[in-house]
């Protein structure tokens, strides 16, 4: 497969419609075709707004090529959903990392940085950085 | 001592409370939250007391870390992962005892709320759930009667606070004036434990 040993991008949201989108508009902005293995897990498995932890796992189970994925979320149950997975061990793939960044900028940061083949650090530091971008 | 149906029959009695009052959960969080406490904890302690009745865990710590499993797994808000992390720390304090004494649930309790501060970031006063429990565990070495006042009162307390933490902050002085959903619920569940301790224990 193309994508063998890319990091995977993991992108949580309280609506599945965001999710998607971001994720869409992270791939497109990354011009980078199917190189990098990117999954949305948004709502809840209701299909309501909220967060689902299967979504979460599933998401992330999807996007592991062995390089390590890069979760990112956008506020609340969100983040201690995927801190609260991450504390336990074993409900995320190994070297599962919840990465501080803004979400929509971020998960662009994320994608592009992960296309090239960097590694999980970088990808992290990627998405980390597009905080210090301001615009006004 | 408190065996494994103890624990059981304190995540049902939990359940049936929450039942009871997730309308009143549900109001406490339309005007500071999302209007979701209620119907979110009640989808989740469903879920825990049919997974307790169907197949029970042999042991104390096994019935706390797979209620709380199943609280990060199907509420979908804060609550999860924070009631979650709660049981789940608790129930690992607990190991693999057959059997725990009153003073190593409080213990369990203490860890568990720990966790919780570590994993929302908040401390008391901040307005939360940690503002109801702190107490709670604090009095839980007295009695279980105790821990449910203290409970009760550190839930009432939260009214005059200013939310600092989740989405209730974002409204600053707003905040004020309403009671925490979430030091609510966490009142319910200490209360719980009375109930699962039977009818005797009450008289106390």
């Amino acid at each position: 497969m193309s994508d063998d040993g890319r990091v995977g991008i993991v992108l949580v949201s309280h609506s599945a419609a965001v999710a998607e989108s971001v994720a869409e508009l992270a791939k497109g902005l990354a011009g980078s075709g199917d190189t990098v293995a990117v999954a949305p897990a948004g709502g809840t498995a209701g299909g309501d707004l909220g967060t689902s932890a299967e979504l979460i796992s599933a998401a992330a189970a999807s996007v592991d090529r062995g390089a390590g994925v890069a979760v990112l979320t956008d506020l609340g149950s969100a983040v201690l959903t995927v801190k609260t997975l991450l504390a336990e061990g074993d409900e995320l793939p190994e070297h599962t990392r919840l990465v501080d960044a803004p979400f929509v900028e971020g998960a662009v940061a994320a994608v592009v940085t992960a296309s090239t083949g960097a590694d999980l650090a970088a990808v992290e530091a990627a998405a980390a950085e597009a905080y210090t971008y301001r615009k006004t | 001592m408190l065996d494994a149906d103890f624990f059981r029959r304190w995540m049902t009695a939990a359940a049936a409370s929450v039942d009871r009052e997730a309308d009143r959960l549900t109001a406490l969080d339309s005007p500071i939250g999302d209007a979701d406490h209620g119907s979110n904890l009640q989808r989740g302690f469903r879920a825990v007391r049919d997974a307790l009745d169907k197949e029970p865990p042999a042991t104390p710590g096994a019935v706390l870390t797979q209620a709380g499993r199943l609280l990060i797994s199907t509420v979908g808000g804060a609550s999860g992962p924070l009631y979650g992390t709660l049981l789940r720390r608790a129930g690992k304090s607990l190991g693999d005892a057959a059997e725990v004494d009153e003073r190593q649930l409080a213990e369990a309790l203490r860890a568990g709320t720990d966790a919780v501060m570590q994993l929302g970031g908040a401390a008391p006063g901040d307005k939360t759930m940690i503002d109801a429990l702190v107490p709670a565990v604090d009095a839980l070495g007295d009695s279980f009667a105790a821990a449910r006042d203290a409970a009760e009162r550190g839930a009432v307390a939260t009214t005059p606070l200013q939310a600092r933490k989740g989405r209730a902050s974002y409204l600053g002085e707003r905040s004020i004036g309403h009671q925490d959903p979430g030091a609510t619920s966490s009142a319910l569940l200490i209360a719980a434990l009375l109930d699962a301790s039977g009818p005797e224990a009450g008289r106390e």
